[in-house]
């Protein structure tokens, strides 16, 4: 690898890492903005225009508030818990491709941070590491609610794990891939995979609403049971850091989300508007805007899923304890069971018969 | 030094201190998490080998779920530094004893083993892609395999049998 190369990735991967840093700030001012838009009042209104200022200001009472240790808490897996939350929610956003290709001078630079063979795996095995985050700040803050809030969260992340890569399995089957940029390319032309893979969609969006500790699954924080849950001697920025995690989390599933089941970067009528780029503007600008034009179709399908969970949030009230986990055990994996096997002979004798027949 | 060798040697350097720190924490839950390094910097290795998918299993199958579940019943355990209980001379000489017999084998294992030589001009650097490991696996090592699977399926029945509440037990 050449130096101008890794220059190049690491533009890509800075700009991945503040885009998706920026996108998280704002879902935090998105998320009141629409929680006040359901419950018919303003929301935030004060800080600059339309409240846009409000993550600057929140940012800055956070930095500034006292940064409290328990007496009795582990002081170093104190600091390491939201250190740990923050590093794996941003470790994700590495493999998603946001788009095809620029051509800057001949040269194809792709619009995604690391390129892997394995990217899904990756994604998974980051997503599983998330729990050390909450259940190493759980226990180091040396509080018995502290505690369970920590062991409550991280039992359901593993349990529905089981249930998410089940789903993606099914994916997997269908794509015999398992890079996000090659399953991606495979989507083209419409070819999403939600109208194939319905109800391993809809098993895949419930899991990640568990996997981000969202409304309705949001028992790791429970007023009337555990205080605060697993961050409740957490105060100034390392709250912030947790709180923070939860949205940068959002942001990746939606990305994933809008990876795997609904064409990432591509749209309906894309190679008409390619090749109308391209003839009226030549094959290196024509190119690169219908690059920015597909990224921005990414990026539109991603921040509609991060409303779809404010949207949730604030319209399904949350599950109880037992109802979560007879949901996550019960019924979504042998859902996702039945969906591997119902894929596996789609894609033996099915296709096969189709493909004869439009032929 | 050739930049993939020097990393080589850090990420071992890592591993083996992780390892040692492992086994030297007084506190059980900084075992466990030294132990979750080490698993790291052993999928470092798998990667260094060009072995991706190895790599990503390592961390979504150790660090992800097993490590996971030691953390919990570590964590419950409630262990202290004055509740631990104290060792008499005799279990330190066993221990010992035991230990360095293990350490003994080991290295005459290792003496003994030759390493398999290999042509880097015709090594195939792909060999631990996903697709030659799935090709592996389905196709020479396929019986082995299914056997595996069967012994995994008939650990999990055991797990849910003894997990399961009798009846007439008390509901909680």
């Amino acid at each position: 690898m050449d130096l101008t190369e890794f220059l190049v990735k690491t533009a890509t991967i800075f700009v991945v890492f503040v885009l998706t840093l920026v996108i998280a700030m704002y879902s935090t001012w998105a998320e009141r903005k629409v929680a006040g838009f359901i419950q018919d009042r303003m929301g935030p209104n004060r800080a600059g225009w339309g409240g846009l200022l409000q993550p600057l200001a929140d940012a800055g009472k956070m930095f500034f508030k006292e940064d409290f240790i328990p007496a009795l808490a582990n002081k170093w897996l104190f600091i390491a818990g939201p250190s740990l939350a923050m590093l794996t929610a941003l470790l994700a956003s590495a493999v998603i491709p946001f788009g095809s290709t620029f051509r800057i001078n001949g040269h194809e630079v792709v619009l995604q941070g690391v390129e892997s063979n394995i990217g899904i795996l990756y994604v998974f095995g980051v997503v599983a590491l998330g729990v050390y985050g909450i259940m190493v700040g759980g226990w180091a803050s040396n509080n018995k609610f502290s505690l369970l809030g920590a062991i409550r969260a991280a039992s359901q992340n593993i349990s529905y794990e089981v249930a998410m890569g089940l789903s993606l399995i099914a994916i997997l089957m269908m794509s015999s891939s398992l890079s996000l940029g090659e399953i991606v390319a495979q989507q083209h032309g419409m070819n999403w995979n939600i109208f194939y893979q319905p109800l391993g969609f809809l098993i895949f969006i419930t899991c990640s609403f568990a996997e981000c500790n969202r409304v309705p699954f949001d028992l790791p924080e429970c007023e009337t049971e555990l205080v605060g849950g697993y961050h409740t001697e957490y105060g100034s920025m390392k709250l912030g850091f947790y709180l923070f995690a939860e949205y940068i989390n959002m942001f990746v599933s939606s990305a994933i989300i809008s990876v795997l089941y609904f064409g990432g970067y591509n749209y309906p009528g894309m190679d008409w508007v390619y090749s109308q780029l391209t003839s009226a503007l030549g094959s290196e600008t024509g190119h690169n805007i219908a690059t920015l034009i597909g990224t921005a179709v990414f990026f539109g399908k991603a921040l509609f899923f991060i409303f779809f969970y404010m949207w949730v949030r604030w319209t399904i009230p949350r599950f109880r304890y037992d109802q979560l986990m007879n949901l996550g055990w019960k019924k979504l994996i042998p859902l996702a069971i039945f969906n591997i096997i119902i894929t596996g002979a789609a894609v033996l004798f099915l296709k096969p018969v189709i493909t004869a027949w439009l032929n | 030094m050739n930049p993939s060798v020097s990393f080589f040697y850090f990420l071992s350097f890592l591993t083996i201190l992780s390892a040692v720190m492992v086994v030297v924490s007084r506190n059980p839950i900084h075992s466990v998490l030294y132990l979750i390094l080490t698993f790291f910097t052993l999928s470092g290795h798998y990667i260094l080998l060009n072995a991706q998918f190895l790599a990503a299993v390592n961390i979504i199958v150790y660090a992800g779920a097993i490590m996971v579940l030691f953390l919990f019943v570590i964590m419950f355990l409630n262990m202290k530094q004055d509740h631990e209980e104290s060792k008499t001379n005799l279990t330190k000489v066993a221990a010992t004893i035991v230990g360095g017999t293990v350490f003994v084998i080991l290295f005459g294992a290792y003496r003994k083993t030759a390493i398999p030589a290999f042509n880097p001009e015709n090594f195939d650097s792909q060999v631990g892609m996903i697709e030659n490991l799935g090709h592996m696996l389905f196709r020479d090592y396929l019986l082995p395999f299914e056997l595996a699977s069967i012994l995994l399926l008939v650990a999990m029945v055991g797990a849910v049998m003894l997990g399961k509440r009798e009846i007439g037990e008390r509901h909680f």
